[in-house]
């Protein structure tokens, strides 16, 4: 068990609380840097889309974890992004400008949405997102003549003049510095008054207001940067991916980004890197269990879907707090060892909280 | 407005349908003291509250507020731009953000003092890490005032009722108000809990100076700390004073215990038939 004799109030908000923090996130960081020349070529593009992922996760992380808003239609924002940074990277724009555009066209779109959030909420508000999500993917199917409609789009690989980035380890170390990018401006934003802002709207509306934060100001940037985040991953996922067509940002996709921040731990920064990897690595291990399982059943069609319903179901009612919430059990576990109790995570029921203004 | 006074409502009604849940009250908050709101349940002293704090808009009357910068009309004000002009609230049934800890609460309440944008809070420039550090030092007097050292790092979720209480208040005092709306503050708490309460009451007066406007039924604790009372009574207002003229009207009396016929006419032997 580790005890830290706080002096300062620096000690606070600084990033990196202790010597541990520094060792460890310093042993990924130096991971990562490594990994091009450690891993083959196929586990190096896996995870690349597990840093794509994590960056449309800490979005939607941002919404649904931290402000209470839930999107159904999170795919949209995706989309958007992809296409307007397809479009520009054919049109010749050098990739800063371009994705810089596809971020901020996704936040414009995420405004728009989130004004309905400044009235319904939870269920309703699931309702006008997922509305949302089939609105653009009908129009990124019709608009034929800027998407290329369901015959699809073909991208070209980011380039500044004529440099272009068209290797795999390139491309993983641009993914690299933008995911870590908006890793910190996340967490920067977390220990600022807007992050805090936001916890207080997730927890407590009528409070929030009596506070002094305006709802719908921080609602709506709430929608702005998620969807900018969003937008920033589709740029990065288009270029991976090199074709676009509008049933990769349908309902299915929406909803695998929700399954990835629940999986990975409502209201966690972590949880968005964990049910990222959860996101990509599920598919292999199913693809890989295939082959043990009776033919009838591995190689039916529904397997995949199924698995991950089953894992949900299971979180939900086992591990609500997601992979996260489980990591931090088995780290007090080992912190308390041999005195971890099995209640210590048990929540206290809240108590009467009132209706009225609800 | 005369200058001695902090809040001023004149003639407030607010009907709910076919429901006049306040009618036509009007009271004056004079500078440093403590005014509280007593009545029976239902009477419609959170309503008020909610009037104040621009939750709820009255059917007609307004309430005039001696701000910072001289007197201006509280009701034409949006609802979150309350706590910046110096008016914060408690809630009757506790309204902390459940799953941040104390310090994070608190930290919410300096939110009407915040001076940095979104770039700065995202890029956490020195600006950002400077006004973090002033607004701790603020949150640490208040923690320090009220002892809530031992709590600083816990949950708000796993705090006991009688701790959420002296958050809340700790919240409200966080964004150093002018005046302070406190709904039922003793309302859940242990004799000794509410004793503590007065005391921080008192203090809160008399030491920082914070005008207080309360909402209470332990007329102990009001006796022990208002400098005037108001009595209401189904919306409309009974008496005002003195906890002690209040006490002692007959109409504040009649509406919590009934009238002298009431209480007769529950007599035995007026149901007792007399022998022919």
């Amino acid at each position: 068990m580790r005890f830290i004799f706080k002096t300062d109030y620096d000690q606070d908000i600084r990033l990196a609380k202790h010597g541990g923090h520094v060792f460890w996130y310093g042993l990924l960081c130096a991971s990562l840097v490594v990994a091009p020349w450690a891993l083959p070529e196929y586990w190096l593009a896996q995870l690349t889309f597990v840093l794509i992922y994590a960056i449309v996760g800490l979005g939607l992380m941002l919404l649904a974890g931290f402000t209470g808003l839930f999107s159904l239609g999170h795919a949209a924002f995706l989309g958007v992004g992809a296409y307007t940074e397809a479009v520009l990277t054919n049109a010749g724009w050098p990739f800063p400008v371009s994705i810089a555009c596809a971020g901020l066209l996704s936040a414009a779109v995420g405004m728009v949405v989130g004004l309905p959030a400044l009235r319904v909420k939870g269920i309703y508000l699931g309702m006008a997102t997922l509305a949302f999500g089939f609105i653009v993917e009908e129009g990124l199917a019709r608009w034929e003549h800027v998407t290329g409609g369901n015959a699809g789009l073909s991208v070209n690989p980011p380039a500044i003049g004529g440099w272009a980035i068209d290797s795999t380890e390139g491309f993983y170390f641009l993914c690299l510095v933008l995911c870590v990018g908006a890793t910190l401006a996340i967490v920067n934003l977390l220990r600022a008054p807007t992050g805090r802002a936001f916890v207080a709207i997730r927890d407590s509306e009528i409070s929030a207001q009596s506070m002094g934060i305006h709802l719908a100001r921080y609602k709506t940037l709430s929608f702005a940067l998620s969807a900018a985040l969003a937008g920033i991953g589709g740029a990065l996922y288009a270029h991976k991916i090199q074709f676009l067509s509008p049933d990769q940002f349908s309902i299915v996709q929406s909803i695998d980004l929700l399954l990835m921040v629940v999986i990975g731990g409502l209201g966690s920064i972590h949880g968005a890197f964990l049910g990222a990897i959860f996101l990509i690595v599920m598919p292999q291990l199913i693809s890989l269990g295939k082959d043990f399982l009776p033919e009838a059943i591995g190689q039916s069609t529904g397997l995949q879907g199924t698995v991950y319903g089953a894992v949900l179901i299971a979180f939900v009612l086992f591990e609500p707090m997601g992979l996260y919430g489980r990591w931090l059990k088995v780290r007090t576990w080992f912190q308390l060892f041999p005195f971890y109790r099995k209640g210590m995570f048990k929540r206290q029921k809240s108590f009467q909280k009132s209706d009225r203004l609800k | 407005m005369n200058d001695d006074l902090l809040l001023s409502a004149s003639h407030l009604s607010v009907r709910f349908g076919g429901v006049l849940a306040v009618n036509n009250v009007s009271f004056d908050v004079r500078k440093g003291e403590v005014f509280t709101l007593i009545g029976p349940n239902g009477a419609g002293k959170t309503t008020v509250f909610n009037l104040i704090s621009r939750i709820y808009t009255p059917t007609s009357g307004e309430i005039l507020f001696n701000g910072a910068g001289g007197p201006l009309k509280l009701t034409g004000q949006p609802p979150h731009q309350v706590a910046g002009l110096g008016i914060a609230r408690t809630f009757q049934n506790i309204e902390l953000f459940e799953h941040a800890t104390v310090l994070q609460n608190l930290l919410i309440g300096r939110h009407t003092q915040r001076r940095t944008g979104l770039l700065s809070d995202l890029l956490f420039t020195g600006k950002a890490r400077a006004a973090e550090i002033a607004a701790r030092e603020k949150v640490e007097q208040v923690i320090d005032f009220l002892d809530l050292q031992h709590h600083r790092e816990s949950m708000v979720a796993g705090l006991p009722y009688g701790v959420r209480k002296v958050v809340e208040l700790a919240r409200a005092l966080c964004t150093e108000p002018r005046l302070l709306l406190l709904d039922e503050p003793s309302s859940g708490l242990n004799v000794e809990e509410t004793e503590d309460m007065a005391f921080w009451i008192s203090d809160i007066k008399n030491e920082l100076g914070i005008t207080v406007l309360m909402v209470e039924h332990d007329m102990t604790l009001v006796s022990k700390v208002s400098d005037r009372v108001l009595a209401m009574s189904m919306g409309a207002e009974l008496a005002t004073g003195t906890p002690a003229e209040v006490q002692s009207h007959p109409g504040v009396i009649e509406a919590y215990l009934g009238t002298v016929d009431d209480v007769s006419s529950l007599r035995r032997e007026n149901h007792v038939k007399e022998p022919a």
